[in-house]
């Protein structure tokens, strides 16, 4: 049987990065079709791209600069209003650890 | 009114004669979609009050005769940002959020008297070809409601196929401009990437998206790029090359012009009746007198793996920012700051969107990032060097834009390789930032199916030029879908 491209184990180590958590029943779904996506990505093997460089942008522009300049930003009470709870002008979250005192 | 027996120039006119007023003009529009969006879904929000305001203030300063968008009710894709307007990207993660900035396009809109109608649906975050991921609605293509109306453009596509309004935007990060400007027979350019800001484009996959018009004219379309694109100090990445007037080159004159057809675009993966349209579109533009060679691009095959490294890459360090925080969906009963986070994401997100973000990071972690992202982007550089030769050539590339004609809702959805598969003929036009655009070139079994035209960079004259010929020489634009007499 061929190697496991991906296993579940690793799946859910990569949700935790990515800040996602799944149900067990998502977890398999998810295993089972990056597994087929990756396997899809397997083709790149093939391509012999020794000594190619890496294109990571398509712009024609090298820098972009401008005048150090303060210019008006977006308005305070307009940002706060799209915040899911605020308090005395600030955004308001729950405690970092958690109060039962089991958080990590 | 529908918009399926007037075009930019002749709408115009009847503005400029005050023949109609643009107030008018708005509330006939509204009245149209009304009826018609009942049954196409292509629209999220509505922006009625506002725009009928917009509408006689523009009558009050009077139409602009030099400026064809004067008075032009325009659908614009949700992921699009507008002041004051929700603007959702189709995703519950945004689902009340209300921008306090408007996009550059937007700003550009609104100084040049285009009237926004409304918000078009689409995939959620623009991931996706069905525009079935969207978390609110599921869009029909206005010539068969039971298919899609492809993705993720597909709400933008629908309301101009089905005549709600004459101009849409979209954006196009892998084909979602052009794909469902092929699913519904109408024009659908995506520019090359720097030519229009991106500011304002919530971002998907930063070093691909570009936004783009879809039309029913290739006319149309090149006035509304002339009104969008150009360089904006808020985007890095926007060109400072000077932006020619797209319209000047339609004469319907291309002889001698040299065009490349990829027998990779034709080949056996490719339907059969998708392909026999596509040549007979070669033989038109031979009889308009320009030369057809088939060329290769060897490499295009592998833009599919590329790009969903690639843009799912960008996507998941993109979609960091949504967090439960600052804006946008937040979990209820959270016990600490960690669950913040991963409760609202988990239950914001989709699970296409999902997909993206775990395939991304996945290629981007430690021990993998060698074999996915930096391979991604040497092959990204393979497909630009065959892109490159080509033109060495040849001043324009043609093929079919999809594989095949608009699929039935429901049939790809659970199958996401499948689904990716769609965008084989767009995708490398992204990789390697060259402008694309899809026009009606013929119908399957009573579905449109696109001709997709490919340009050098900054060359999107060329393609309006070559397009218009086309369009002239045919009447595929002019067929309009029957949607049971709701018009």
């Amino acid at each position: 049987m061929a190697e496991e491209r991906i296993t579940a184990d690793q799946v859910a180590h990569v949700a935790g990065l990515a800040k996602l958590e799944f149900t067990p029943d998502q977890l398999d779904m998810f295993t089972g079709q990056l597994e087929k996506i990756i396997g899809m990505f397997e083709e790149l093997d093939a391509v012999d791209t020794t000594d190619v460089p890496v294109t990571s942008q398509v712009s024609d522009r090298r820098n972009a600069l401008r005048d150090d300049v303060a210019v008006k930003s977006n308005d305070r009470e307009a940002l706060l209003a799209n915040a899911p709870e605020t308090a005395n002008g600030l955004i308001k979250v729950p405690a970092i650890i958690d109060e039962s005192g089991d958080g990590e | 009114m529908d918009f399926f027996n007037q075009d930019l120039t002749s709408l115009h006119a009847d503005l400029v004669a005050k023949k109609i007023s643009a107030a008018e003009l708005a509330k006939a529009t509204f009245e149209n979609m009304s009826k018609t969006d009942a049954k196409v879904d292509a629209f999220l929000g509505l922006n009625e009050d506002a725009a009928l305001k917009t509408a006689a203030a523009i009558d009050a300063k009077g139409i602009n005769a030099d400026n064809l968008l004067a008075g032009i009710p325009v659908g614009v894709k949700d992921n699009i940002v507008t002041k004051d307007l929700t603007t959702t990207a189709a995703s519950k993660m945004l689902e009340n959020f209300v921008p306090v900035y408007n996009a550059t396009v937007v700003d550009k809109m609104n100084q040049n008297d285009l009237v926004i109608v409304g918000k078009t649906n689409m995939d959620e975050f623009a991931m996706g070809g069905s525009t079935e991921n969207s978390a609110f609605k599921v869009t029909k293509n206005p010539w068969d409601v039971s298919r899609v109306p492809g993705g993720s453009s597909g709400g933008s596509a629908a309301a101009v196929a089905s005549g709600q309004v004459p101009v849409a935007f979209g954006s196009d990060t892998g084909g979602s401009i052009r794909q469902p400007a092929s699913f519904n027979g109408i024009v659908g350019m995506k520019p090359t990437y720097g030519r229009v800001s991106r500011w304002g484009l919530i971002a998907f996959g930063s070093s691909l998206d570009q936004i783009g018009p879809m039309t029913r004219t290739v006319k149309d379309n090149a006035a509304a790029l002339n009104l969008i694109a150009g360089n904006d100090v808020n985007d890095g990445t926007s060109s400072k090359r000077e932006v020619p007037d797209f319209t000047a080159g339609l004469t319907g004159d291309i002889k001698g012009m040299k065009i490349a057809l990829p027998k990779e675009y034709m080949d056996d993966g490719i339907d059969p009746k998708v392909r026999e349209i596509i040549t007979a579109a070669v033989k038109q533009f031979e009889d308009l007198g320009a030369t057809v060679e088939e060329v290769s691009l060897p490499h295009s095959k592998l833009g599919v793996s590329a790009y969903y490294i690639i843009a799912s890459s960008e996507a998941s360090s993109n979609l960091q920012r949504f967090d439960g925080i600052r804006y946008g969906f937040r979990a209820q009963d959270v016990k600490n700051l960690e669950d913040v986070y991963v409760r609202s994401r988990s239950e914001g997100f989709g699970d296409e969107v999902k997909r993206r973000i775990m395939l991304g990071t996945f290629a981007l972690s430690a021990g993998y990032y060698d074999a996915y992202f930096r391979k991604a982007g040497q092959v990204r550089t393979l497909i630009i060097n065959d892109f490159n030769k080509v033109f060495e050539d040849y001043d324009l590339i043609i093929g079919p834009t999809a594989p095949t004609p608009a699929f039935k809702i429901g049939d790809e959805i659970s199958d996401p390789v499948t689904m990716y598969m769609n965008d084989v003929l767009t995708i490398p036009v992204n990789l390697a930032g060259l402008p694309g655009m899809s026009i009606p070139a013929g119908f399957a079994d009573g579905m449109p199916v696109g001709l997709q035209l490919i340009g050098k960079s900054f060359d999107e004259s060329t393609i309006y030029k070559a397009g218009y010929a086309f369009e002239q020489a045919t009447d595929f634009h002019q067929a309009t879908p029957d949607l049971g007499g709701a018009n």
